[in-house]
């Protein structure tokens, strides 16, 4: 059963995120004025830095490293206790000991993407020009620039090619774009649950989510920390309404039906009668907590401005031409998100560049989010993909080579 | 052209390959080592880990999700799709040879997809159960039914298979599309070849698969 008791004040944490954009509790790679980042919106940013954790050990090669690329609301903390929430990792089924992402046999890293709000800079950072939070002064950032900071961050670790680049949604979006980028550094890719382009509807859904906060009067114009408040209405219908698409009818219906809430009849009142009205009000206040609305604005933005093909003359198939990279599509049945004609229209591509790739369909009705739950399936077509790559790359059981 | 001027000489079949079936063990050995292949309607995978273990390149393309996924599961390059529709979708000469396993007989378009396999592949292999087989014909003449195999066990109407050739059709369909037969063996109910010198009715009669490796005709200038 899904928590669905009650419903937290918001912004409990407040002083804990805000801390955590500065200053967070995890590794942290600093980038001087000397090393800027090339923005694609045409402006070098510098100085900025890039908050990251790592899981197990680096091989002497220097060959076992897995980038793990999180999606929208995600973060660099995958396997460990959320230092905001105190809630287990994101990934903590797919990442760990015997996991598919075996920490026994590689070198996990994954870093929070620049614009978000968990150490890497975003518009919750403090701008070191003013001194201020930088807030809508923050640059648009794209995906490829998302792509590009982790670059440098391999840079400074010291590792050339990835065994594998992983992610799912907005994180398969960046394993593609990394795969694109830098064909050379990658030597496998795990895309789940993704698109080489955001479509309209879900352009449309982010617009929404957008709106839905710059209309909070809490939000003043994106400078609420100045206010002393955060536009935690705002942004909880948001992440209600993208709550919903990351579910199905299926899902909802077998978890929720029309059940009600503590109660055997309707209030008849606008009070959260039924369960399901209760479960998305408890995500949208529990995300509050954590997440900084301007961030929000930023990610989705980088989301919708992503078009694989569009940077290639329109030809997605041009993007991968000559990729060595061996690549794992996966797709959720139930997944209306990024539905599946998405991921074969990659494989279409990826086949006419005479890449070695898997497309794996996974029957579940847990819609977009399943990548992210316990379904079986996809962990043995994870793990598989990863031992033939590893033994393709020369790595033995413990990641030496 | 009748049959014989295309059959090259067969090596024996090596007889310590285990489990694997007989049809594939002839398929693999008429792929030369190092080449790139596509097997369309790969199934469970056998044939491709068949292949990669004998330093082949393989990718595999299958139409049911379940095959997929044990597939992929198996670390194999493999991709949910359909013969009839997804073929067009490979750009040309992208793969030395194009297989097509026990496969052509459930596809829609037999002939669209045999021009598409020499298309996308140097070479295509393709292998069939042969209609003309005796038991078939004994099964429709004597019992009066359509006929059942160990091989073909499905009843007629709940079978994948929609375009049922004879190994005279097959070859009467590769005249006609201008392809060219390198090699043409036929294998009988325990999947072992037939004898070379044996006239051609006599594969269509005791042949209870054929097996063809194609290539692209020379264009006549």
């Amino acid at each position: 059963m899904v928590n669905v008791q009650s419903v937290p004040s918001p912004a409990i944490h407040a002083d804990e995120r805000s801390q955590e954009a500065d200053h967070p509790s995890s590794l942290v790679a600093l980038f001087g004025t000397d090393q800027p980042l090339s923005l694609d919106c045409g402006i070098d940013l510098a100085p900025f830095q890039i908050a990251y954790q790592t899981y197990g050990e680096l091989n002497t090669d220097r060959s076992n490293a897995i980038l793990v690329c999180h999606a929208l609301t995600g973060d660099q903390h995958v396997a460990n206790v959320h230092p905001v929430t105190g809630k287990p990792g994101w990934w903590e089924t797919m990442v760990g000991p015997t996991r598919p992402l075996d920490t026994d046999s590689y070198f996990i890293i994954c870093a929070n993407v620049i614009g978000g709000c968990m150490g890497s800079t975003g518009p919750a950072s403090t701008n070191p020009a003013t001194g201020k939070l930088w807030g809508l002064d923050f640059p648009i950032i794209t995906i490829p620039d998302m792509v590009r900071a982790q670059a440098m961050l391999l840079d400074r670790l010291g590792i050339e090619t990835l065994f594998c680049v992983v992610g799912g949604s907005m994180g398969g979006m960046q394993a593609l774009q990394w795969t694109a980028a830098f064909p050379k550094r990658v030597f496998s890719t795990l895309a789940i649950a993704c698109s080489t382009r955001h479509s309209a509807q879900n352009i449309a859904f982010h617009e929404l989510g957008r709106q839905a906060v710059m209309a909070d009067p809490d939000w003043h114009g994106g400078r609420y920390f100045e206010q002393g408040t955060h536009p935690h209405r705002g942004l909880g219908v948001a992440r209600m309404a993208a709550h919903i698409t990351y579910l199905s009818d299926a899902a909802l219906h077998r978890k929720f039906g029309r059940r009600m809430q503590d109660r055997d009849l309707p209030t008849f009142s606008f009070d959260a009668d039924f369960q399901v009205e209760s479960y998305l009000r408890y995500q949208g206040s529990s995300f509050v907590e954590r997440f900084d609305a301007n961030s929000y604005l930023y990610l989705t933005r980088a989301m919708d401005y992503f078009d694989i093909a569009a940077d290639h003359g329109g030809v997605l198939a041009q993007a991968f031409r000559g990729v060595q990279t061996r690549f794992c599509v996966v797709s959720f049945t139930s997944d209306w998100l990024f539905p599946t004609s998405e991921s074969r229209a990659l494989v279409h591509a990826l086949n006419a560049s005479s890449a070695r790739v898997s497309f794996a369909e996974i029957e579940t009705d847990r819609g977009h989010d399943a990548f992210l739950l316990d379904v079986p399936e996809f962990f043995d077509i994870s793990r598989a993909f990863l031992q033939s790559g590893a033994k393709a790359h020369g790595l033995s059981r413990n990641g030496s080579s | 052209m009748t049959m014989q001027q295309q059959v090259l000489p067969l090596k024996v079949v090596q007889p310590d390959t285990g489990h694997y079936r007989g049809d594939h063990l002839l398929v693999a050995e008429m792929v030369e080592r190092g080449s790139k292949v596509l097997d369309v309607g790969c199934g469970d995978g056998d044939l491709l880990q068949l292949l990669e273990s004998r330093g082949i390149d393989g990718r595999g393309i299958e139409l049911s999700r379940e095959g997929v996924n044990r597939c992929v599961a198996k670390g194999l390059a493999v991709v949910q799709g359909d013969a009839d529709t997804d073929l067009v979708n490979y750009p040309d000469d992208a793969f030395d040879y194009v297989i097509l396993s026990q496969t052509l007989q459930a596809t829609r378009q037999p002939r669209v997809v045999l021009e598409n396999l020499l298309r996308i592949g140097r070479r295509a292999i393709v292998s069939f159960p042969n209609f003309g087989f005796w038991r078939m014909r004994l099964q429709l003449l004597v019992g009066g039914h359509m006929p059942r195999t160990e091989n073909l066990p499905a009843t007629w109407y709940d079978t994948p298979n929609i375009h049922f050739c004879t190994i005279k059709d097959f070859v009467q369909l590769c005249d006609e599309i201008n392809v060219k037969m390198e090699r043409a063996v036929a294998l009988d109910l325990y999947g072992r070849p037939l004898r070379l010198s044996a006239p051609w009715w006599f594969w269509n009669m005791f042949g209870e698969q054929g097996v063809f490796l194609l290539s692209r005709a020379e264009k006549i200038k």
